[in-house]
């Protein structure tokens, strides 16, 4: 009997332990905090280049991640690649009707992401706005481009 | 007897076998664990999970810690050490966890599981239990299955978190790379559902296939020392391959874009 309930025992913490385990992969690996179910301000931009932009990447203010990327989609009337974040709503109430969202690169080849800057204009963005002042991603092929045909002229 | 009739006795005998397990495992399942089948099933889960415990952990750490180096010596000449994270991590979750912690499973659990049916059936223990008016399927087969089936995607979860902690331990620690960064590319490059869900998902396919496999061998064994030493091999080689096989249908199905 004795036994057996050490065996239980040994069982019950195998289970567990791999519970936990799967806990760690989901918080500390893959990044999913709690407090993300509070990113529920949704704010749409339209880009003309979003070069290498992805689903689930970060979207800043002042260096700060403040949301992430849910959406890309090519806008069918502009053709223009449309973007939308989902942001922390004390954030997104914060951002005035003139904000601007640019496309930025960590490093010189990092990985792509939004900043944010918020303008002076009074009125305020609204829950599933757009941000109308974007600047697009800056591609390096295109900037050598005009580099070499300024070089040749 | 000429060729032809040997290929068509050969082709024969192995449908013929792939039928009878698959009568076999479905009778196995019938019978869901009862009051008692639990403490039966309890006693499995702790010799075939809990003591394959170390040497998952121990293969885990290593490959972690070789995955880390190796990524290490390839991504600096890029000047990209700072994707190690991502790289120990996804390459941990999506292949090599599952693959490796199955492969291991038939080694030490599935080679156990078949000797230990197949002596069961030389000894003619189990049709002596049908004679007492014990059903072996539910006495011995299906406390044995479902502790493979249950434990195997645990200890995949073992592997994966100690692999990724040996990763930390030679790439943060003795190569240098930023912590924040490993953790920082790590958390925005893995998805939850899509990666670590995969492998999970995988892992229980490779668990119910293996311990199937190992189960099936012993019970189908011709009952002689050499039926069970070669039923043992079968185990471990169908096993093992049947894991490679399906790894590479289920990633294309579960990452190949079509």
């Amino acid at each position: 009997m004795k036994r057996s309930k050490w065996l239980e025992t040994g069982v019950g913490a195998f289970v567990l332990a791999g519970f936990l385990g799967l806990v760690f992969l989901g918080l500390q690996v893959s990044g999913l905090a709690p407090g993300q179910a509070e990113q529920n301000f949704t704010v749409h931009a339209n880009f003309s280049n979003i070069g290498g932009l992805k689903e689930r990447s970060r979207v800043t203010m002042a260096g700060v991640t403040v949301g992430r990327i849910t959406d890309i989609e090519l806008d069918p009337q502009w053709l223009e690649g449309r973007i939308t974040m989902k942001i922390d709503s004390d954030v997104g109430e914060k951002l005035s009707e003139d904000s601007t969202a640019s496309i930025l690169t960590a490093g010189l080849l990092g990985e792509k992401y939004i900043g944010l800057s918020t303008g002076g204009a009074p009125e305020m963005i609204k829950d599933g706005g757009t941000i109308r002042d974007t600047q697009s991603a800056l591609v390096l092929e295109e900037l050598i481009q005009q580099f070499v045909s300024n070089m040749s002229k | 007897m000429s060729p032809l009739t040997s290929l068509g006795q050969k082709t024969l005998d192995a449908l013929e076998s792939l039928g009878r397990s698959a009568i076999f495992l479905a009778q196995a399942l019938c019978h869901l664990p009862r009051a008692e089948g639990v403490r039966l099933w309890l006693r499995q889960m702790y010799f075939v999970g809990v003591m394959s415990l170390p040497i998952v952990a121990v293969s885990g750490l290593f490959i972690g810690m070789v995955i880390a180096l190796q990524g290490y010596l390839v991504l600096s000449g890029f000047g990209a050490d700072e994707a190690l994270g991502q790289m120990v991590a996804l390459s941990l979750l999506r292949e090599l966890a599952p693959v490796v912690t199955a492969l291991l499973f038939a080694g030490r659990a599935g080679s156990a599981l078949t000797a230990e049916i197949g002596l069961m059936k030389a000894t003619e223990q189990l049709s002596s239990m049908e004679m007492i008016g014990v059903d072996p399927l539910r006495r011995v087969i299906s406390p044995r299955l479902w502790a493979g089936f249950v434990s195997m995607p645990i200890l995949t979860v073992f592997f994966s978190v100690i692999g990724i902690a040996g990763g930390y331990l030679v790439g943060v620690d003795w190569l240098g790379v930023d912590q924040g960064s490993f953790w920082g590319n790590m958390q925005s490059s893995v998805v939850f559902m899509d990666d670590v869900m995969n492998g999970m998902l995988k892992s229980v396919v490779f668990g119910v296939v293996v311990t199937w496999i190992a189960v099936f061998q012993g019970y189908d064994l011709v009952p002689t020392s050499e039926g069970i030493s070669r039923a043992t091999t079968r185990t471990v080689v169908f096993g093992s391959l049947a894991v490679l096989g399906l790894d590479f249908i289920l990633t294309a199905l579960m990452f190949g874009e079509f």
